[in-house]
Order: C-alpha cells, then sequence, then structure tokens
C-alpha cells in the first residue's frame, strides 16, 4: 500500500509534465488540424532556457529559491514562447492553404533542425543541474520499512500545474483572446469574416502553447535535474499520446490525459519492467485510437463531402 | 488573390517601413539567439561553467539584418532601384564580413558558412523576385513548376534506361580506378532508393503517412540475422521469408489503425517503429539486445564464398574464375545485388500502378469518400498497400543484415524513417525518378561531408522546411493521370 501511494505521487508529477506539453499539441490541433512535431523540442528548448537563466542567476548572486524559480519560470516562458511564435511563422504559416501532409512533414524537419541546433550551440552531452534548487520532503507515512515521500520539488510542480491550469482555462473562457481562438476553432472562415484576425489568433496559440511547454521543460529540469538535446522527442511523443488519449481539442482531456499516461508509465515501471516503459505509453496511444478515436473527453468528427 | 495584394503592398512601401521591418526582423533573431547561442555551457564533472559569446551573435544577427533590408529592397517596384540596392546590400554584407571579422575568434568559419548561406540565399530570393510581380508571374510560376514535373515525367522514358545504364557499368569503373568507397556509395544509395521506392508504394501512391517504414527494415533485416545465425540459412533462403514476415507486420499494424486519418496514422506508426527498436533492444535471447547480432553470413555466389581462404570443401569465387582475390568482389556483388532489389522494386510498382488495385490506391489518396462511394474498401485497399510496401522494406532490411554482417537496434531509430520519408516526400510523392534524385541529394551528397554530421542534419531538417514551403507538393510533383478518357483534352 504505501509502496503503491508512493507511485502515485511520483505518477501524478510525471502526468502534470506530460498534460503541460499535450495542452500545446491540443490547442494547435483544435485550431489548425495539424500535429506540432516540433512541439516536443520546444519543451526541450524550455529546459534549456531554464538552465541557462539558472546559471546566470548564480553568476549574479541572485540564489534565494522563491525569488529564483519566478524569474526562471518568467525568462523561461518568454524566451521559449518566442521560439513557438517563430517556428509557427517560419515553417506552417506558409503552408496554411496546402494538403494535410505538407505542414506535417514541415514541421518534421523543424523538429531534426532544433534538435541539432541545440545540439550544435550547446554541446550533444547532457546537462546536469548540479545542486537542487529546492530540496527537502516530507514523510507522509511509513510501513514495513518503507516510508512515503512527497518531496518540496513535486508539491511546487503540483501547485504551479494547477495554478497554470485554472488560469489557463480562464483565458480561454473568458477573454477575448480566448473566444477568438474559440470561434477560429469552429469555422476558420467564418471568423475571418466577423473580423477576427485568425493568423494572429493562431500566432498566439502557439505562444501559449510554447510557454506552458517551457513550464514543463522548467518542471522536468528542477525534479529530474538533467537534460539533453533529444529529451524532447519521447516526451513530445507521449505528451501528444496523452492529448489523444484525452481527445484532442480538448483542454480538459489533454489534462486528463497526461495524468493517465504518467500513471500508467509510473506504474508500469514499478510493477512489470522498467525497459518496456516506454511500449507502455505508446500501447495505450494505439489502444486509445482504435478502440475510442475520438479520445475520453473528445467530440466525433463529422467528415462533411 | 490574397498573394496579389500581398505583392502590391510589398512593392509600394516606403524606404523607411523597409527599414523598419528589418529593424524588426533583427530585434526577433536577436532575442532568439540570446539565450541559446548567446550563452553556452561547458561541464566539468558535475560543475557547470558559463560562456558568453556575444561577439558571434551581434555579427549573426547584424548579418540577418542586412540580408532582410536587401531583401526588402530587391522586392521593391522600382526595377534600377532594386538593382542597386541589391548590388549595394550585397556590398555592405561584404563590408560588414570584413570589419567585424576581427571581433570573433575560434567561430569564424562557421560565422563565414553562415554569411555565406545569408547573401546566396538573398541573391537568389532577391532575383526571383525581381523577375515576378504579383499574382500574374505567381501563376507563371506554379505552371513552370508543374512543368518541370512534367518535363523530367517525359524524359523519364530516356532518363530511366539511361540511369540503369550507368548504374550497371558504374562498379567497373570504380573497381577499374580500384576505389572500393565509391562501391560502397552506391550500395548505400540503391539501399535507400529501395526504401524509398518501397515506402512510395503506401506515402505515394496509397496516400498513407507512415512514420514507422524503419520497422519493417528492421523486421527483415533480425529476420534474416536470426534465420543465418541460430538456422544457417543463406541469404537468397531467407528473402521470401523476410518479406513475407514484413508483410504481416504490416498487416497486424495496418489492421487496426488504418482507418484512422492521416497524422493520426503518422504518429501511430512512429510509435509502432519506437515499439519494434525497444522490444529490440530487450530481446536478450532471440534479437541480442543493445549488443545486436553478429557474424552474419555475408553473401555468397551460389554457394561460392567472397573470402581469401574459403572453409574446408568450398571453393571461393576468385578460384572458381582463377581470378587474383580481391574485396572488390564482394562489394560489387553485393551492389548488383541491391541494384536488381531495386529495380524489382520499381518494376513492381509500375506494373501494380496499372492494376485495379494500384489505380485504387491512387483514387483513394486523392478522395476517399468518392471511392467508397463507387464500392472500392478502403481498409482492405490500403491494407495491401501497407502490406506490399513492408515486404521491399522487409527485403532491403535482410540486403542491409548481411551486407552489413552486424546489426543492432540502433541502426533502426526514428531519423531513419524520417529520411525515407524525407526522400519520397522532396522528391514528389509518387514520382520514381524523384526518390532516385532526392536519395542522391540527400545522402550521396553528406555522405563526403561525414566530418560535419550534426550540421549535416541540421541542413537537412532545415532543407525539409524550405522544400515544403517552396514546393509542398515536392520538387516532381507532377501527378500523371493513369488512366485519361479522352486523350485529346490534355490541358485538363
Amino acid at each position: 500500500m504505501a509502496y503503491f501511494l508512493q507511485q502515485l505521487i511520483n505518477g501524478v508529477v510525471l502526468g502534470s509534465i506530460f498534460g503541460l506539453i499535450a495542452i500545446g499539441y491540443t490547442m494547435v490541433y483544435g485550431i489548425i488540424g495539424m500535429v506540432n512535431f516540433a512541439h516536443g523540442d520546444i519543451f526541450m528548448i524550455g529546459g534549456f532556457v531554464t538552465i541557462i537563466t539558472f546559471l546566470v542567476l548564480g553568476a549574479i548572486g541572485l540564489t534565494w529559491a522563491p525569488l529564483a524559480l519566478l524569474l526562471m519560470l518568467v525568462i523561461a516562458m518568454g524566451f521559449t514562447a518566442l521560439h513557438g511564435w517563430a517556428v509557427e511563422r517560419v515553417a506552417y504559416r506558409p503552408l496554411r492553404t496546402s494538403n494535410r501532409l505538407a505542414p506535417l512533414i514541415s514541421a518534421i524537419g523543424m523538429s531534426i533542425f532544433l534538435q541539432n541546433y541545440v545540439q550544435i550551440i550547446q554541446g550533444a552531452r547532457n546537462k546536469a543541474l548540479g545542486t537542487p534548487l529546492i530540496s527537502g520532503s516530507i514523510q507522509l507515512m511509513e510501513r514495513d520499512g518503507f516510508a512515503v515521500q512527497i518531496t518540496y520539488m513535486q508539491i511546487v510542480i503540483v501547485v504551479l500545474t494547477i495554478v497554470l491550469m485554472v488560469g489557463f482555462t480562464m483565458l480561454i473562457s473568458n477573454t477575448a483572446l480566448g473566444r477568438n481562438q474559440r470561434a477560429c476553432e469552429q469555422d476558420m472562415r467564418m471568423a475571418r469574416l466577423l473580423g477576427v484576425d485568425v493568423d494572429r489568433t493562431i500566432s498566439l496559440t502557439f505562444v501559449m502553447g510554447a510557454a506552458l511547454a517551457a513550464v514543463a521543460g522548467m518542471v522536468w529540469l528542477l525534479y529530474y535535474g538533467i537534460i539533453d538535446f533529444y529529451v524532447g522527442f519521447l516526451a513530445g511523443i507521449k505528451a501528444f499520446s496523452a492529448a489523444v488519449l484525452g481527445g484532442i481539442g480538448s483542454l480538459p482531456g489533454a489534462m486528463l490525459g497526461g495524468l493517465l499516461i504518467g500513471l500508467i508509465e509510473v506504474f508500469w515501471s514499478a510493477y512489470f519492467s522498467v525497459e518496456y516503459k516506454d511500449v507502455a505509453a505508446f500501447a495505450i496511444l494505439v489502444l486509445a485510437l482504435v478502440f475510442r478515436p475520438t479520445g475520453l473527453l473528445g467530440k466525433p468528427e463529422i467528415e462533411k463531402v | 488573390m490574397v498573394a496579389a495584394v500581398e505583392g502590391a503592398r510589398k512593392a509600394t512601401r516606403t524606404v523607411p517601413a523597409m527599414a523598419k521591418d528589418a529593424v524588426i526582423f533583427a530585434a526577433v533573431s536577436l532575442a532568439l539567439a540570446i539565450p541559446l547561442v548567446g550563452f553556452y555551457i561547458t561541464d566539468q564533472g558535475s560543475t557547470n561553467t558559463l560562456h558568453t559569446r556575444f561577439g558571434p551573435m551581434f555579427y549573426g544577427v547584424g548579418v540577418l539584418f542586412l540580408g532582410k533590408l536587401a531583401l526588402s529592397f530587391a522586392e521593391s517596384s522600382e526595377a534600377i532601384a532594386r538593382r542597386i540596392a541589391l548590388i549595394g546590400s550585397a556590398l555592405a554584407v561584404l563590408w560588414f564580413v570584413i570589419a567585424v571579422t576581427g571581433v570573433v575568434q575560434d567561430d569564424n568559419q562557421v560565422l563565414g558558412w553562415f554569411t555565406w548561406i545569408v547573401v546566396v540565399a538573398v541573391a537568389v530570393r532577391g532575383w526571383v523576385e525581381s523577375r515576378r510581380s504579383g499574382a500574374a508571374a505567381r501563376a507563371i510560376a506554379t505552371a513552370e513548376g508543374t512543368s518541370l514535373g512534367a518535363a523530367v515525367a517525359r524524359l523519364g522514358r530516356f532518363l530511366g534506361p539511361l540511369f540503369i545504364g550507368i548504374a550497371l557499368v558504374a562498379p567497373f569503373y570504380a573497381a577499374a580506378i580500384d576505389d572500393k568507397r565509391l562501391v560502397d556509395l552506391g550500395v548505400l544509395i540503391f539501399t535507400y532508393i529501395m526504401l524509398g521506392w518501397g515506402l512510395n508504394v503506401v506515402v505515394g501512391l496509397a496516400g498513407l503517412l507512415d512514420l514507422g517504414y524503419v520497422a519493417f527494415y528492421a523486421v527483415g533485416a533480425y529476420t534474416y540475422a536470426v534465420f543465418s545465425v541460430k538456422l544457417g540459412l543463406n541469404f537468397w533462403e531467407t528473402l521470401p521469408v523476410a518479406g513475407a514476415l514484413a508483410a504481416s507486420f504490416g498487416i497486424l499494424l495496418g489492421f487496426p489503425v488504418l482507418r484512422l486519418r492521416g497524422d493520426y496514422l503518422a504518429i501511430v506508426t512512429l510509435g509502432f517503429g519506437e515499439i519494434i527498436r525497444i522490444i529490440l533492444l530487450n530481446w536478450a535471447e532471440l534479437a541480442g539486445g543493445a549488443q545486436g547480432i553478429g557474424g552474419i553470413e555475408r553473401p555468397s555466389f551460389f554457394g561460392m564464398p567472397f573470402t581469401a581462404s574459403p572453409p574446408e570443401g568450398t571453393t571461393s569465387f576468385n578460384e572458381f574464375f582463377n581470378i587474383e582475390f580481391s574485396p572488390m568482389h564482394r562489394q560489387i556483388y553485393l551492389y548488383y545485388i541491391i541494384l536488381l532489389l531495386a529495380l524489382l522494386t520499381n518494376w513492381f510498382t509500375l506494373r501494380i500502378r496499372k492494376l485495379p488495385i494500384g489505380r485504387a490506391w491512387e483514387a483513394l489518396r486523392e478522395d476517399e469518400i468518392a471511392c467508397r462511394a463507387l464500392g472500392i474498401n478502403p481498409t482492405n485497399t490500403k491494407l495491401t498497400a501497407f502490406a506490399i510496401g513492408a515486404m521491399f522494406g522487409g527485403f532491403a532490411g535482410s540486403f542491409f543484415a548481411t551486407r552489413q554482417g552486424f546489426i543492432s537496434p540502433e541502426s533502426f531509430n526514428f531519423l531513419e524513417s524520417a529520411i525515407i520519408l524525407a526522400i519520397v516526400v522532396l522528391g514528389g510523392m509518387g514520382s520514381q525518378i524523384g526518390v532516385v534524385i532526392a536519395t542522391i541529394v540527400l545522402i550521396g551528397g553528406p555522405e563526403w561531408f561525414r566530418d560535419l554530421a550534426a550540421y549535416r542534419m541540421l541542413a537537412f531538417g532545415g532543407l525539409m522546411v524550405l522544400i515544403m514551403i517552396w514546393r509542398p507538393e515536392g520538387l516532381l510533383a507532377h501527378r500523371e493521370p493513369t488512366i485519361r478518357m479522352h486523350s485529346q483534352k490534355r490541358s485538363a
């Protein structure tokens, strides 16, 4: 039981990270119907911006954890969002009216480009954070010599995710931007006729997705303490699986899917085999698509002739 | 319409507006460059050290600024102003290079290359833009584009045999100059051509985006490896089994997922490719795990091995033909095997395109709903395409195993799938000769720049994006209808 509880905590934390990335996939898919293959690499860039900010802050002597954390969050979100914007502007916008495959292939090219770009400018070795920014933990219970612990870092991650999710949901449901976004999602041409700046709305969608991915990248770095240029590939695929599982286009679905994928992965590693944990995530993706292509919370898509 | 308005707006901009554009562009580039280019981390053990390289960063942004400015001038409406501006800005860039080179020390070479790429890009864009104005020229450009594909398709009748002829005699030339590397390169190129043609059945003809093609390649390779090492079967005995096994895997995977739409299918196939790789990585008893399988039997010529000292009771190839032993013989033999396999794939594809099933693939690619209305079973049709594509992947995989003599899961990662897909897509989906050209460009070209491995992949990714933007249908996109009802209506 204690072991199970510990895995549950770990799973929820991992799931929060996947959920944050998955939102970027689900929003972009919802609005322009493409899989933003480079989103995982945007997440990776978020991690790299964070570690560099961390070192810069250390170099100027700013080490008070809450302020450092806040600055890292803001800076990582800002710069990564800019990367997200630039990727959309360069690789996807010129292809908005072309066939379905072209943007996807452009996105794969962008993903390869970003990975190698970071590899060249920052080196291929993985970067370790060194000293953890937040250490310490609370012991929840102990039974049969197994102590269930929740670290402060894990609490910060879950709280941060919840805060961002609530803020984000309000943004979508209450602001003019969110209304524009939902309008574009329903009928882009009609939205344009009614005066919605479609290009700007799509750009902002990418910016928001990238900002959330940056948070995920930062949290990933702080939690695991290590990052490399290739980390975005697997994390991206898993987050996409989460988005599909939850129902692509649905924001609560992305979060739910993220949680489920995180929990499945952690429990699979804990009770079956660590080697096949990636297979578990992919198998879930295939099963979800086969038995419920619209996902858990998604709406069925009606194809019009 | 939109393009025309856009063109007109661009042409009538004033100089301050252009300058403002360039400043914004440079500011965004700078903001993108600051965190990742401006700073970098080196690690000694567990301690990170932060370094800066602001010099090269500002230099790069400066080049981009001037390039953008030059481009704006080049797109301006006054023809003479355009040319003067173009020359002037090119000179400015050159001056900038000379003036600022002192600032940067170790990254000189990279920055030099970067500058040249920007200058060439601006020159090409400026030249193209100055030749066209507005939508009319754009329409001509598209017509030119299709006629390029059409011209190559017409020429294909002559290019094909010519190409095969060159391919047939090439190894003799290589043997004459005793260049083993050239034969190796030929083998590599034809392996990718074969994979490209195999995937072309799935992506080009049936329009199914498969991101996990390497899985079938792996199935073929491991089939031969296991059969050879555990059962002692030779290459030709295993080849049909490998093809059949890969095709069955194709059906097994395709059956549940083929009713999904394009991009879902892409992700599921990607997942499948990764699953196969992870299973191979962890299946120590059969697949050897991360160490892979070594000691796979090399190919033999009707049972005659290509070795200097053949095992007891066999005659080696050179002894039988009474010629001196040379390691080239095996290479050339391998070359002809893959040439044969690749041509077989091509011939098969060209023939099957004219059969009802091939026509159904292309129809399905164009309009699935119309096909369903006409009584074509989409699932079965797609499944056939998937299985046939997988079969060729399996053949190529077996060949890979016998060529290498050693295989490990690392050879079958996602990047490999992406490269094969890039070959098909960049060549122009469905174009057989496009695959050949794309392979020579993407595999043959970079093979000479092996030392620049990371830059090679960077350029590879960038090229994928650029070609998609420039020609979303691929380099040699030309969709010749395989059947026409009224032959006189060629213009339609």
